[in-house]
């Protein structure tokens, strides 16, 4: 094979690997709008502000410290100790848990029964306020995430950089200017991660009892009501399960970037993904991630090749954000409630 | 009645509560929330704690107390001209937004009011033609002076002879990130190397594909113009594809601790451009920690004291001060007026003994400015990342850039905006 075609496979499986990396963030949307019928603008703050969470549990950071300080003249910035990144990612699932409650108990007992467009304009506040709440609460310098967990063969964090073993299995097969295929394998993990997520998620929705009075809620709100079925306690818990796939989002984002206010923004390449994989279908999210990431890393690839520019007259770079957005309006086009989505009758 | 007397008590009260004294007036236009905060605040804490330090060590300046007005921009354009025009009514003496963006907004907002604007470092390059840029001031570097340092250390490291050689160009997707293109462009041709340009659209993420063409093309030298989260994903893609660090470049908005933090010692190595000196092997900060920090009256909570970004935020604010005592010497008062203080700025002289005096000695270049040249001779240095010590070291003088090529690049750029603003040149003959 040629090393042109050699490194266009390339693109698309690290296209692939990026897609992951969108579909964890496209599946906290899924999971709230599903059983809700909100779109959660807050999921990339709430991402944000679990990693950020994590990170100040496990450094032993005092929580509101800046603020402590200003108004006693104190000077306390940490506890002292440093918690197992394990027991931090048990405390911080706690704490997202409490989120979730107090999100259901202030914000979204109160709206009970609006407009769709209320709850959403409710989750942009929620944003807002989760951004000044995760700064005062934690600080605004960048943090760097230690994921080292011994006991689950993690000795040294999160896996990063390219595999060798890939790079050296591949670098054969083209000429000399083919160096093997670059994978990075922290995507490799988030690949993984995510794939265990969206079976758990579904297995859960499947067969559990809660699953059911999920989806239950998410077909007819009154209906769930009618048999017994409470709302607030089912929305607290998919709150919950959205905290956690955010948390798990924000550490896999917070370990490439270091954990900062720019994680909230990630939410702009999960947005195209829920359009084309629909906001109903746990899986839909996983195959529009990947239908995004490999569209766009393989469009950059060409458009941006010398023998495009040769037989064009012109290249193009920097594709991806606008690209992710023109995939995804074509899609629309065609199927408006998106590859996976509920399909969407009005009756008359 | 009621009435009357309550007007009467708020007309006593503003009267009690703020007897007119003179002061000189620093607005800073920060930005300690949004995507940018955690380079925004070091900046700002190095800025309000110079002063703090002038005021509780010398009484001010020339006897005048300081006074620092903190706006909240949060890196919006919008919400830094709104910061200018709420707070150019208190006396501000010069204005340092941090930000392109507002930079471009306020320069002919400054130039109208008659008040000085000192962009150290970023801002419209060609606004070192003070012949029409009468009020903007970009000393002791700009950005297309930033490209030729980094091009003179290829140089440097090549013995010289750099035709034949590939240098990639990863910059934001914004005016900000263009700017060296024209200059790298230019000093291209002069020197036969290949440029690559690869842009990375805001925030910059995700910059995967951009990567991968380094990694199958193989440049011998990456030069970065970024900012923010861009930055820390670059070090990381670039250690990721094991791309040499000590074959990779950023603009000083590309080399603080914050650009190195998240590829840990991976970062190992890498350069970034500076103007300024590292550290906080300068009496200066013996000052700083005696007056201010051990006093509580930092602005943070001392941690940054010495970073590169901290240390940026001092040296804006003590070139500003060391304006103020030119400007006051040169009008008789210390009372200065914005007027005055664009003088200050216009005769300004840096050396070694004005720096010695106030403990900034070895921390930035030497330079003059005069009234046709804003941006000083343009001396950079190179600064490396140890990621074992954890701390940035000067591996190069402050050298010269190559201003043959920079100052046409100035000249026709300035030209143009002044006739697009019809601004007859000829201020300085």
């Amino acid at each position: 094979m040629s090393d042109t075609v050699l490194y266009g496979i390339e693109a698309a499986l690290n296209g692939l690997m990026t897609g992951v990396m969108y579909s964890l963030v496209a599946l906290g949307f899924v999971l709230i709008f599903k059983a809700s019928g909100v779109f959660n603008y807050a999921q990339g703050v709430m991402a944000l502000f679990s990693a950020l969470t994590l990170v100040g549990i496990q450094e032993g950071q005092v929580p509101f410290a800046h603020l402590i300080n200003a108004i006693f003249g104190t000077n306390v910035q940490n506890f002292g100790w440093e918690v197992p990144a394990l027991l931090a990612i048990i405390l911080t699932i706690g704490v997202m848990i409490l989120f979730a409650w107090l999100v259901e108990r202030f914000l979204l007992k109160h709206l009970i029964n609006q407009e769709p467009v209320i709850l959403f304009m409710a989750t942009i506040g929620l944003a807002y306020f989760m951004e000044g709440f995760g700064d005062l609460m934690w600080g605004s310098d960048i943090k760097t995430i230690d994921m080292s967990m011994p006991m689950l063969g993690l000795p040294e964090g999160l896996p990063q950089g390219g595999s060798f073993m890939i790079e050296d299995a591949t670098a054969s097969w083209g000429g000399d200017g083919f160096y093997g295929f670059f994978i990075d394998r922290l995507d490799i993990t988030a690949a993984i991660i995510a794939i265990i997520l969206v079976i758990t998620l579904t297995v859960f929705s499947q067969y559990s009892k809660t699953g059911r009075a999920l989806r239950a809620v998410a077909d007819d709100h009154q209906a769930a009501l009618s048999v017994g079925i409470s709302l607030r306690t089912i929305w607290v818990i998919v709150w919950s399960l959205a905290g956690v796939v955010a948390l798990v989002a924000g550490v896999m984002w917070g370990a490439k970037s270091g954990v900062q206010f720019s994680l909230s923004l990630i939410t702009l390449k999960a947005l195209p993904v829920l359009m084309l994989g629909g906001f109903t279908s746990i899986p839909g999210a996983i195959i529009g991630g990947v239908i995004i990431g490999v569209g766009e890393k393989v469009f950059e690839y060409i458009v941006s090749a010398s023998w495009f520019g040769d037989a064009m007259g012109f290249t193009m770079n920097a594709t991806e954000n606008w690209f992710a957005y023109v995939l995804a309006l074509i899609f629309l086009v065609f199927r408006p409630q998106g590859l996976f989505g509920d399909k969407i009758i009005e009756r008359v | 009645m009621k009435l009357t007397k309550l007007a009467a008590y708020a007309v006593a009260g503003a009267m009690l509560a703020s007897p007119v004294m003179a002061e000189l007036v620093f607005p800073s236009l920060s930005y300690r929330t949004g995507p940018y905060a955690a380079n925004g605040t070091p900046v700002a804490d190095g800025f309000a704690d110079y002063f703090t330090l002038l005021n509780e060590r010398d009484g001010g300046i020339g006897g005048e107390m300081t006074r620092v007005i903190e706006c909240e921009t949060g890196y919006s354009t919008e919400k830094g001209v709104e910061c200018y025009e709420s707070t150019k009514g208190e006396g501000a003496l010069v204005y340092m937004p941090l930000s392109t963006g507002i930079t471009y907004q306020l320069i002919p907002k400054v130039t109208a009011d008659d008040i000085p604007l000192l962009t150290t470092g970023y801002g419209r390059t060609s606004a070192a033609n003070g012949d029409i840029f009468s009020h903007i001031f970009n000393f002791p570097a700009n950005y297309w002076n930033g490209a030729s340092a980094a091009i003179n250390y290829i140089l440097s490291q090549e013995g010289g002879d750099i035709s034949g050689k590939t240098v990639a160009l990863v910059y934001h997707n914004s005016a900000y990130g263009k700017e060296p293109i024209r200059t790298l462009e230019a000093l291209a041709e002069n020197h036969g190397f290949n440029l690559t340009l690869l842009p990375v659209d805001h925030p910059g993420q995700e910059q995967k594909s951009q990567w991968l063409q380094i990694r199958r093309e193989r440049p011998d030298y990456v030069i970065m113009y970024g900012w923010g989260v861009m930055n820390q994903v670059a070090i990381q893609e670039a250690a990721n594809i094991r791309f040499p660090m000590d074959h990779f470049i950023g603009i000083w908005w590309s080399g603080s601790e914050n650009d190195v933090a998240a590829a840990g010692m991976a970062a190992d190595g890498y350069l970034a451009l500076t103007f300024h000196n590292v550290g906080t092997d300068f009496p200066v900060f013996d000052d700083i920690q005696q007056y201010v920090v051990d006093a509580g009256l930092a602005a943070g909570d001392g941690s940054n004291v010495g970073t590169v970004l901290y240390n940026r935020g001092m040296y804006g604010a003590m070139l500003a001060a060391e304006a103020v005592k030119v400007a006051q010497a040169m009008h008789g008062v210390a009372d200065i007026t914005p007027a005055m203080m664009r003088d200050g700025l216009e005769n300004l002289v840096i050396n070694d003994e004005n720096m010695a005096a106030i403990g900034f000695e070895g921390f930035g270049p030497n330079f003059e400015v005069s009234c046709a040249n804003h941006g000083g001779p343009g001396l950079v240095a190179v600064q490396q990342w140890n990621a074992g010590d954890q701390k940035w070291e000067l591996v190069s003088d402050f050298a010269e850039t190559d201003m043959s090529v920079i100052q046409p690049l100035i000249d026709e750029d300035s030209a143009a905006y002044a006739a697009e603003n019809g601004i007859e040149p000829g201020r300085c003959n």
